[in-house]
């Protein structure tokens, strides 16, 4: 017995396949989604969707979005971006941290709109992180403690 | 006829304007693969955020989930987005949104608002004095979500605060790199009977009757969240569709123009040879008539 699970950002889709369990970050917690599991719709918080098949689990960032489950398919939508863990690229994540603490830091910019753009960026790179740093075993001493 | 000094001139102009059509034709055809590139890109997203749209509107209850499914009793005004090209050169493209426009919205029973995306719509509404809310050109070529989404918002908040009942949204679906056809599709409130922007979806749910969601957080603030957000959506993806069908009819008209510019280029140079000839035929006959009036004295 497995759920269709698919993954779909704005300009591809992320992951699909037939999977045992889902995991997703809720905005009212976390939410394990087993097959045949009551249709819910809720949005998602900034955090790690897992995913697991055949023992193997696969891990990915969703930087809030939309979830849908049907007895038999997750769909989430990931409004902003979402990747698999192993495929996130350190050095970039840290230089768009850096580049948007930087942009804060020297005050708040005149409209509201570009405040939050930083602000997103820089709640993204730091999700990025926090995901590798707790996920990827290898990758650990490559980064600094916050 | 005309001499032959204003034929050579008339070859040479015609020869440079298929330089500068075959150059238009080649930069459209790049062009129109990255739009096609950018349209099949975002179409799993957005097929699958019409799917729970979809499934939204399924619900028991629809119009009171949230005021954008809920129909009004009493359509007073309508909004209408027109998605138009900012140049022109791309064949009958943009006459054919206009014309479409004009047959659509002008006995329409109600008043009309126009929101125009593309400098070739907005002056074409100006002319015919409509009345336009708002004009959006010079898009980015293959432009992202938030380039656009503010067409979408705006579009959304005069049908929140009630200045519209009704929201149309006119672009021009991209079929195939030789076909595209000027479509109108009912935007607000939702109306997801009449087949969607994109293909229906492969899943279908099991249990045959939708069983009611649950929503986390409450139901009204996930919709708010949500419903707005994926309509101001299918207006990219209209964006997107118009880009590709923009761009596949420039390419199909500049190589239809340098083909007719090859062919006349033919007709003119043989019409050309001809008087050049003639020309010299009766050089070499008024010298021998020359000659044989000499040679008879």
């Amino acid at each position: 017995m497995t759920i269709r699970c698919e993954i779909v950002s704005q300009d591809r889709t992320v992951f699909s396949g037939d999977v045992d369990i889902v995991v997703i970050p809720g905005s009212a917690g976390e939410m394990g989604i087993l097959p045949k599991h009551a249709p819910v719709l809720t949005t998602l918080k900034y955090g790690v969707v897992k995913v697991r098949a055949r023992g193997r689990e696969e891990l990915y960032t969703v930087a809030g979005g939309v979830a849908e489950i049907q007895p038999d398919v997750v769909t989430i939508l990931a409004d902003r971006g979402s990747e698999n863990i192993a495929e996130i690229d350190i050095d970039r994540a840290l230089a768009a941290k850096k580049r948007a603490e930087e942009y804060l830091a020297k005050g708040l910019p005149a409209d509201l709109d570009r405040y939050e753009i930083m602000e997103a960026a820089l709640r993204r790179a730091n999700l990025r992180l926090d995901a590798v740093r707790r996920y990827r075993k290898s990758a650990a001493p490559r980064l600094p403690e916050i | 006829m005309a001499s032959a000094r204003e034929m050579r001139l008339r070859i040479k102009s015609v020869k440079n304007i298929s330089q500068v059509t075959r150059a238009l034709e080649t930069v459209s055809a790049s062009k129109v693969r990255k739009a096609i590139n950018a349209v099949m890109a975002t179409r799993s997203y957005a097929t699958k955020a019409w799917q729970v749209l979809k499934h939204v509107a399924e619900q028991p209850g629809r119009d009171s989930l949230h005021p954008l499914l809920t129909k009004r009793p009493a359509v007073k005004n309508t909004l209408a987005v027109i998605v138009t090209g900012d140049r022109g050169l791309a064949g009958a493209y943009n006459s054919n949104v206009i014309r479409f426009t004009a047959q659509t919205f002008d006995r329409y029973p109600r008043p009309v608002k126009y929101i125009a995306v593309g400098r070739k719509g907005r002056d074409l509404l100006y002319r015919r004095r409509k009345d336009v809310l708002a004009e959006f050109s010079s898009l980015p070529a293959a432009p992202s979500f938030n380039d656009v989404a503010a067409i979408g918002r705006l579009a959304v908040q005069e049908y929140e605060k009630g200045a519209v009942d009704e929201v149309f949204l006119i672009y021009t679906d991209f079929i195939n790199m030789g076909r595209q056809a000027a479509t109108v599709k009912k935007l607000l409130p939702l109306e997801l009977e009449s087949g969607g922007l994109v293909e229906d979806f492969e899943h279908k749910p099991s249990s045959g009757i939708a069983a009611a969601y649950e929503y986390e957080p409450d139901g009204r603030e996930l919709l708010d969240a949500i419903i707005p957000r994926f309509t101001a959506l299918q207006v990219y993806q209209a964006i997107l569709e118009s880009q590709a069908s923009e761009h596949a009819a420039r390419m199909i008209a500049m190589r239809n123009a340098t083909d007719n510019a090859k062919e006349l280029v033919g007709a003119l140079q043989l019409a050309y040879n001809k008087v050049r000839q003639q020309g010299i035929t009766n050089d070499i006959l008024d010298i021998v008539g020359g000659a044989e009036a000499l040679a008879a004295n």
